[in-house]
């Protein structure tokens, strides 16, 4: 781990980021620690993409600062801080052309391993994400959707990126897939310890995910929250949350027994 | 058979024309690839130049084949050498399927498996050359294989100007009012185009991405 355990990873101060007239983020900060999983939860169109795509300069803010261990990403090298940088996106975002292997190889290619370095790492990420070595050769059309993700995370892996950017990667999952993902990739961090902001919208994924939580609505940051005091929160908009979640459930429970 | 045997008689000048022929299309349908393809990669990443970039291919394409050629004769450099003024008048006719498709083929490659490659680091040449035209190739390709029969066809009338091909057989079959002699153009030209779209074709599927 290359941050200092007392300094935030990623810091966000003040940051605000505007297209045209539309207020997509304001007034955002926030400190992220390392070694936490920190998820940002929030409806469609609340900013939680964008505050994620601020960390790997994907989307550059029109006023504040965001640090990435303690360093400043208006002047710096965007292409090294991407990698050093997993990124993990819905879909995988797998490349349709490459093979797994060529895909989970991709930042350690471009990063100029020695060739038999690459295929020992493209190996162990296989091994790591509970993919069988055959898999290596096939096409990411050649997979099933939990596999592409898995392959996805692995990508994000293979550099050993002190830092995961996850926006929604287990969304687009049947919820058996999702389960057994979440369950794996909750393994996988214990084990690992990266510093990881996980983007979704399912309060359960959120809860059983997260060290913290980060609420968002309309580009604001409501508050941050444990697992356990958000769900007795007494924030309107946690509460909410709590309520569609718990009201779904319910009525849910209620359709399976009648 | 009458038109068999004059084939026969004459097969080393068929030969040589459908060389000629193949001199004229290949060179300008290469040259048309070489500034199609940057020019449609260009308007891609930068759709406000894709109306005026675009609509000037359109224009160029509606002029009439003959008339082009007639304009350019006298251009000084050009107009000397009748196959230089050929080369770059098919060149035009190519440009407008090549940077067309090159530009549908490259907005065509998925906006997520691009940003994913940008936010893993990828250089935006590496985006480029490992991602955008790989999976556009195909897409890239049918423009070709387009711009290519189309210039096969329309290379028979650099004949008109001198430039020769196979058009030379069918200009003088019409002054001959032979119609064997048009056919010793006109079938080779044919068989041009068909072995044109089928060999780019056939690129175009291989290239095609899973």
């Amino acid at each position: 781990m290359t941050a200092d355990a007392a300094k935030p990873v990623i810091e966000f101060r003040d940051v605000a980021y505007r297209v045209g007239s539309t207020q997509v983020l304001d007034g955002f900060t926030l400190q992220v620690e390392p070694g936490e999983m920190l998820v940002l939860l929030g409806r469609s169109g609340s900013g939680k993409t964008t505050t994620l795509k601020l960390v790997n300069r994907l989307v550059t803010p029109t006023s504040g600062q965001i640090l990435v261990n303690g360093i400043s990403q208006d002047h710096g090298d965007v292409i090294r801080l991407r990698r050093g940088i997993g990124y993990v996106i819905q879909d995988a975002g797998l490349f349709p052309h490459f093979t797994v292997a060529r895909n989970i190889a991709l930042v350690p290619k471009i990063e100029g391993w020695p060739e038999d370095r690459v295929r020992t790492r493209v190996q162990e990420m296989l091994q790591l994400v509970g993919l069988a070595a055959e898999m290596a050769s096939r096409y990411p059309h050649q997979l099933s959707g939990g596999q592409r993700q898995r392959v996805g995370v692995a990508r994000a892996l293979a550099a050993d990126p002190a830092i995961l950017l996850m926006d929604e990667p287990f969304a687009a999952l049947d919820p058996l897939t999702r389960d057994e993902l979440q369950r794996e990739f909750l393994v996988l961090q214990q084990r690992l310890h990266k510093t990881v902001m996980f983007v979704t919208h399912d309060l359960r994924e959120a809860l059983r995910l997260g060290t913290r939580i980060a609420l968002m609505e309309a580009g604001k940051l409501v508050t941050v929250l444990t697992p356990q005091e958000f769900v007795k929160s007494k924030d309107p908009w946690a509460a909410a949350y709590v309520r569609a979640f718990g009201d779904g459930l319910e009525s849910a429970a209620n359709r399976g027994a009648s | 058979m009458s038109f068999l045997r004059f084939l026969w008689q004459h097969h080393t000048d068929v030969w040589d024309l459908t060389l000629e022929h193949l001199w004229l299309v290949g060179l300008s349908t290469a040259f048309a690839m070489v500034i199609g393809i940057p020019l449609g990669i260009t308007i891609a990443h930068w759709p406000r130049w894709n109306k005026p970039v675009l609509a000037t291919a359109n224009v160029i394409q509606t002029i009439p084949g003959l008339a082009l050629f007639a304009f350019l004769l006298p251009v000084p450099w050009l107009g000397a050498r009748s196959y230089r003024l050929a080369i770059l008048a098919l060149t035009l006719y190519a440009l407008l399927p090549i940077i067309r498709n090159t530009y549908a083929g490259i907005r065509g490659v998925d906006a997520s498996v691009v940003e994913a490659g940008r936010g893993m680091g990828l250089t935006e040449s590496q985006l480029l050359y490992q991602v955008e035209l790989p999976l556009a190739a195909s897409v890239i390709l049918s423009g070709v294989r387009i711009a290519a029969v189309i210039s096969v066809g329309l290379a028979t009338i650099a004949a008109f100007i001198g430039a020769g091909g196979l058009g030379e057989f069918i200009l003088r079959g019409v002054a001959m009012v032979d119609n064997r002699v048009i056919l010793a153009g006109a079938v080779p030209a044919a068989i041009l185009a068909l072995l044109a779209d089928f060999s780019v074709g056939w690129l175009e599927k291989r290239l095609r991405p899973r």
